[in-house]
């Protein structure tokens, strides 16, 4: 407990509702975490086992076939290939355009700031809706391509601000004394202001690593027809969609043979844990970071 | 260097221009760093907006952009003598005002409570937990719903059932009432933790003074909940609030694409889901474009709203 002495001076009721308050959070925890836990438990139990039911957080029968039986599935390894590659590449080209755009923003003397700061502004806001952009995508030669999931994020108005705002509360001295060095602007970015922007930095690769890896309507709108260039999410979509839909819509007979030699749901069970355990394994570690910079971001935008 | 391009004009905008200029030629870094990046924002979002067109034409898509056939206002008109459009505008205003008012008043309520644990450690974990569905993608997210809501060891129909509220499993997810709750209550589920991390740095924000001056004077947690905490934030929650109604309309269609199935279709369309069954589904681009647009021209309108309300309260611009 704190402080002893206002323990003893503390109005009665406030026992009630610390009480009250540690069952509500605790509610709050397990209310999040059960659904994890009993996909994780069923993944890691035998499928026979888990359609007799009532599995909860522990695997009654432990087994790795789950596992085996969808890492053999050809279809899979490459929409986790695919998703690891856009995360990868959609994350350093995201973060480059947006501190470059960032930086510029945030110097006094460039004359481009206001406008630029307002054109993109107006993109959060305003956008052009799903079909214009289809028939874009479609005339730019980019459907059943890589390239689709790169090439339209490039420029993330909301990740442009919150670096924005991260660099205009560092010390003008800083720029100032490098000029004098003979720096040119794209050096002192370069050297000066990027190595201190690394908290700002880690919030939105984090932003743009989630946004890529989470990402499953791109493929389904431009790329449902090249398998090659399937992702993660998508099949995990498809999967998961079928018991509602019927397998008959699903392509391929692969999948069905996949679902047949374990159970669908462990199946199901498994492949969503592949996808949600690497977020699982970064985002603790950066909490401080995104934390702050939300703050910035809102108190700023 | 440049400055000497404009002789003839009046010597002071001759002269502004050539401060212009001198002032771009210090900047080249500057503006090779930004221009491309305009230019290609150009491109994936305005663009779009240019498509707009489309709804005033025949769009057929083997033409040229230029040999178009125009329709005037055709599209439109069509839109509102379709009895499908009011069920769509329907669906997309309830789920918005749904999720507008749960997801407004249960991440406040819940900053507050977290606010007093007094425990740093429970607090912490209790945190870090809160924030995990919000990296989780919606595929997942509707995956677990699913599960969790399923007649077969679902666990709400399990608990349900254990405490004798309902005597057999309820199809949730086969039943259109239940549809928008649902979306709704997957929606809290997943933002509630991230929505609460503004307001949990403007109640850090609140001087410890305040608190210990009314723990003086012998108030309650809960009076200093309501006396100091809630005032305290005040703003913060009006910003906030005014911002989502600048949002209200948009809210997407990933939740209600993968929650939905055709037995609840009458509660789950949301008018971008009409928009791509009937733009890229059936292949009419233009009627497509036009629901795409008046649901654009919907969100601007609220947004403008949102600003004026804005602007009355904070004397600021958020545009």
């Amino acid at each position: 407990m704190s402080t002893q002495a206002s323990l003893s001076r503390r109005p009665p009721g406030d026992r009630v509702f610390d009480l009250f308050v540690t069952v509500a959070m605790l509610f709050v925890t397990v209310v999040t975490l059960y659904p994890f836990l009993n996909v994780l438990a069923i993944s890691f139990n035998d499928s026979t086992d888990s359609v007799r039911g009532g599995l909860t957080v522990y695997p009654r029968e432990f087994t790795l076939e789950n596992y085996k039986v969808i890492f053999a599935y050809e279809t899979l390894v490459t929409g986790f290939r695919n998703s690891v590659l856009r995360t990868v590449i959609g994350t350093v080209i995201g973060i480059a355009s947006a501190s470059m755009l960032a930086f510029a923003l945030s110097r006094r003397d460039f004359q481009g700031r206001r406008f630029i700061s307002f054109y993109l502004a107006l993109t959060m806001y305003v956008s052009g809706g799903l079909i214009p952009i289809y028939i874009l995508i479609r005339d730019l030669g980019l459907l059943n391509t890589f390239a689709v999931y790169i090439l339209p994020g490039v420029v993330t108005a909301f990740n442009v601000f919150v670096i924005r705002s991260f660099m205009d509360g560092l010390p003008e001295a800083l720029q100032e004394s490098a000029k004098l060095d003979g720096a040119n602007d794209f050096v002192i970015f370069w050297r000066i202001i990027l190595p201190l922007c690394k908290p700002a930095l880690a919030t939105i690769a984090l932003f743009l690593a989630v946004g890529q890896w989470n990402s499953w309507f791109d493929t389904y709108l431009y790329n449902a027809s090249k398998e090659a260039l399937t992702t993660l999410q998508y099949e995990l979509m498809k999967v998961l969609q079928s018991t509602d839909r019927g397998m008959s819509d699903y392509r391929g007979q692969n999948m069905n043979e996949v679902m047949n030699q374990v159970s669908p749901e462990s199946v199901k069970m498994a492949i969503t844990m592949v996808v949600t355990v690497p977020i699982l394994a970064v985002y603790p570690f950066l909490q401080k970071y995104f934390v702050k910079g939300m703050t910035l971001g809102a108190v700023k935008s | 260097m440049k400055s000497d391009t404009a002789p003839y004009g009046a010597p002071t905008s001759a002269a502004r221009a050539g401060r212009f200029w001198r002032n771009a030629a210090r900047s080249k870094y500057l503006y090779a760093m930004s221009l491309p990046f305009v230019a290609w924002v150009f491109v994936f979002n305005y663009l779009p907006l240019w498509g707009w067109t489309m709804a005033f034409q025949n769009f057929r898509p083997g033409r040229g952009l230029f040999d178009q056939e125009w329709a005037g206002l055709t599209h439109f008109r069509m839109l509102l003598q379709d009895d499908m459009f009011y069920l769509v505008l329907r669906n997309t205003l309830a789920m918005s005002l749904m999720g507008l008012i749960a997801g407004f008043t249960v991440p406040i309520v819940f900053a507050v409570l977290l606010n007093e644990v007094r425990n740093i450690v429970f607090k912490r974990f209790v945190q870090t937990v809160s924030y995990l569905p919000h990296f989780v993608s919606w595929v997942v997210v509707a995956g677990l719903v699913t599960k969790m809501l399923s007649t077969q060891n679902g666990i709400v129909n399990d608990v349900l059932l254990w405490t004798g509220l309902i005597h057999e499993p309820v199809q949730f997810m086969a039943k259109g009432e239940w549809f928008w709750g649902i979306v709704t209550a997957a929606d809290v589920w997943k933002e509630t933790g991230w929505n609460t991390i503004i307001y949990l740095a403007a109640i850090a924000g609140i001087g410890p003074e305040l608190y210990e001056a009314a723990r003086v004077d012998g108030a309650s947690r809960v009076r200093q909940i309501w006396h100091i905490t809630l005032p305290g934030i005040r703003t913060t929650i009006i910003i906030l609030l005014i911002m989502s109604i600048g949002h209200l309309i948009s809210i997407g269609f990933e939740k209600q694409f993968l929650l939905g199935n055709n037995l609840v279709r009458e509660y789950s369309q949301v008018l971008d889901l009409y928009a791509l069954n009937y733009g890229l589904g059936m292949g009419r681009f233009s009627f497509g474009t036009a629901i795409n647009m008046f649901n654009s021209l919907v969100s601007v309108i609220l947004l403008l709203v949102a600003n004026g309300l804005f602007k009355r309260f904070t004397n600021e611009s958020i545009m």
